[in-house]
C-alpha cells in the first residue's frame, strides 16, 4: 500500500504577509462543482434554498454560516462547504475539493494589489461584498471575491498554486516598496 | 479593447478566444453533401457593413457570445449568449432580451459615415 503525503495546495508556500497586506491559505472544504441539467434550474434552486443557500446570479454568491455557493460560469455554481444534498439526479455534480487552490487576502493595499493581477474595477462600488468574478489572475483562470471592505478569496487551480503565490507575492512587495519610497 | 460578455458585463479582450465568423457553430449533419463540408470549412463572407463573430469568455464564464460589430466603423453593436440563438426559416434571431447594446463611445465614428 502507497503511503499519501497529505498536503494542502499552498503549503509550505503560505502565509505571506508585507506591511499592509497578508496573503493566507483557507482551510480545507468540500468544493462541489453543480451544474443543472436542462429545464432543473427551478429544481436545483429549491433545493439549494433547503439548505439555506439559493441560486447565485451571474457574478454572486449566497453564504449561510460555513456554507456558500459562488457563481462560477454558464449555468455552473459551486457549493462549498457544505455536502449537496437532494441535488443527485438533478444536476450534474462534480467534487473538486482538491482542485483548487483557495487563498485570502487582506489588508488595506489588497485592492491595490490585485489591480496589478487583474483586469477589473475591484472599488466597492463595482465589486461589492459577496460579489464573485471569474476571471484572470495574470495569465491563470480564477474565481475571485470580495469578503469584505478590504479583504478578498481567490481560488486557482490546485497546479498552479505556486505560480499564483509567486505573482500575488510579488505584487504585494511591489506596493509595500512603493509605499516606502 | 472591452468586449461586453452577456453576463459577466465589460472584460478584457485578453479574456476571450476568437472562433471566428458566426457560421462556425452552424456545422453541417454528418452526412451532408462535400459542399457544404467545403462551404462550412473554407469559404466565409467578408462584408462591409455589419457582421456577427463567436467568441468564447475562456478565461471567464466559459459562455460563447456572438458579438454584432460593423467592420467600417469598428463599432460593436451588440453581444448575445450563442445559447439564446433560435432558428427561424433560413436565419438565427435573438429575442429582445437577450441582446445587450454596446453604447457607442463619445467621439467614435458611427456606421452613418460610411464612404
Amino acid at each position: 500500500m502507497a503511503s499519501l503525503i497529505e498536503t494542502t495546495a499552498c503549503e509550505g508556500l503560505l502565509p505571506v504577509a508585507t506591511q499592509d497586506v497578508t496573503l493566507g491559505e483557507l482551510p480545507f472544504a468540500c468544493i462541489t462543482s453543480v451544474a443543472p441539467f436542462d429545464g432543473r434550474q427551478d429544481a436545483v434552486a429549491a433545493a439549494l434554498k433547503a439548505m439555506g443557500l439559493g441560486w447565485p446570479g451571474p457574478g454572486q454568491s449566497v453564504r449561510a454560516g460555513d456554507a456558500a455557493c459562488f457563481w462560477a460560469g454558464r449555468d455552473q455554481a459551486f457549493l462549498i462547504g457544505a455536502a449537496p444534498e437532494g441535488l443527485a439526479g438533478i444536476a450534474a455534480l462534480t467534487d473538486q475539493s482538491d482542485g483548487w487552490a483557495r487563498m485570502h487576502l487582506e489588508g488595506p493595499g489588497a485592492e491595490a494589489v490585485l489591480a496589478r493581477l487583474i483586469a477589473l474595477d475591484l472599488r466597492p462600488a463595482a465589486f461589492p461584498e459577496g460579489a464573485v468574478a471569474r476571471t484572470g489572475l495574470g495569465h491563470m483562470m480564477a474565481v475571485l471575491l470580495r469578503e469584505g471592505p478590504q479583504s478578498f478569496q481567490i481560488m486557482v487551480f490546485r497546479s498552479m498554486a505556486g505560480t499564483a503565490v509567486h505573482n500575488l507575492h510579488q505584487a504585494m512587495r511591489a506596493i509595500a516598496a512603493r509605499a516606502a519610497v | 479593447m472591452r468586449l461586453t460578455c452577456p453576463l459577466c458585463g465589460d472584460r478584457d479582450r485578453r479574456e476571450f478566444h476568437y472562433y471566428g465568423a458566426e457560421v462556425y457553430a452552424d456545422r453541417p449533419d454528418a452526412g451532408a453533401a462535400l459542399d457544404a463540408w467545403d462551404d462550412y470549412l473554407h469559404l466565409r463572407d467578408n462584408p462591409a457593413g455589419e457582421t456577427r463573430d463567436l467568441w468564447y469568455h475562456e478565461i471567464g464564464c466559459s459562455a460563447w457570445i456572438v458579438v454584432t460589430r460593423d467592420t467600417v466603423s469598428h463599432r460593436i453593436l451588440q453581444t448575445a449568449l450563442l445559447t439564446a440563438r433560435q432558428r427561424q426559416v433560413g436565419k438565427f434571431v435573438y429575442q429582445e432580451g437577450d441582446l445587450r447594446e454596446v453604447p457607442a463611445k463619445p467621439g467614435a465614428a458611427t456606421g452613418g459615415e460610411r464612404p
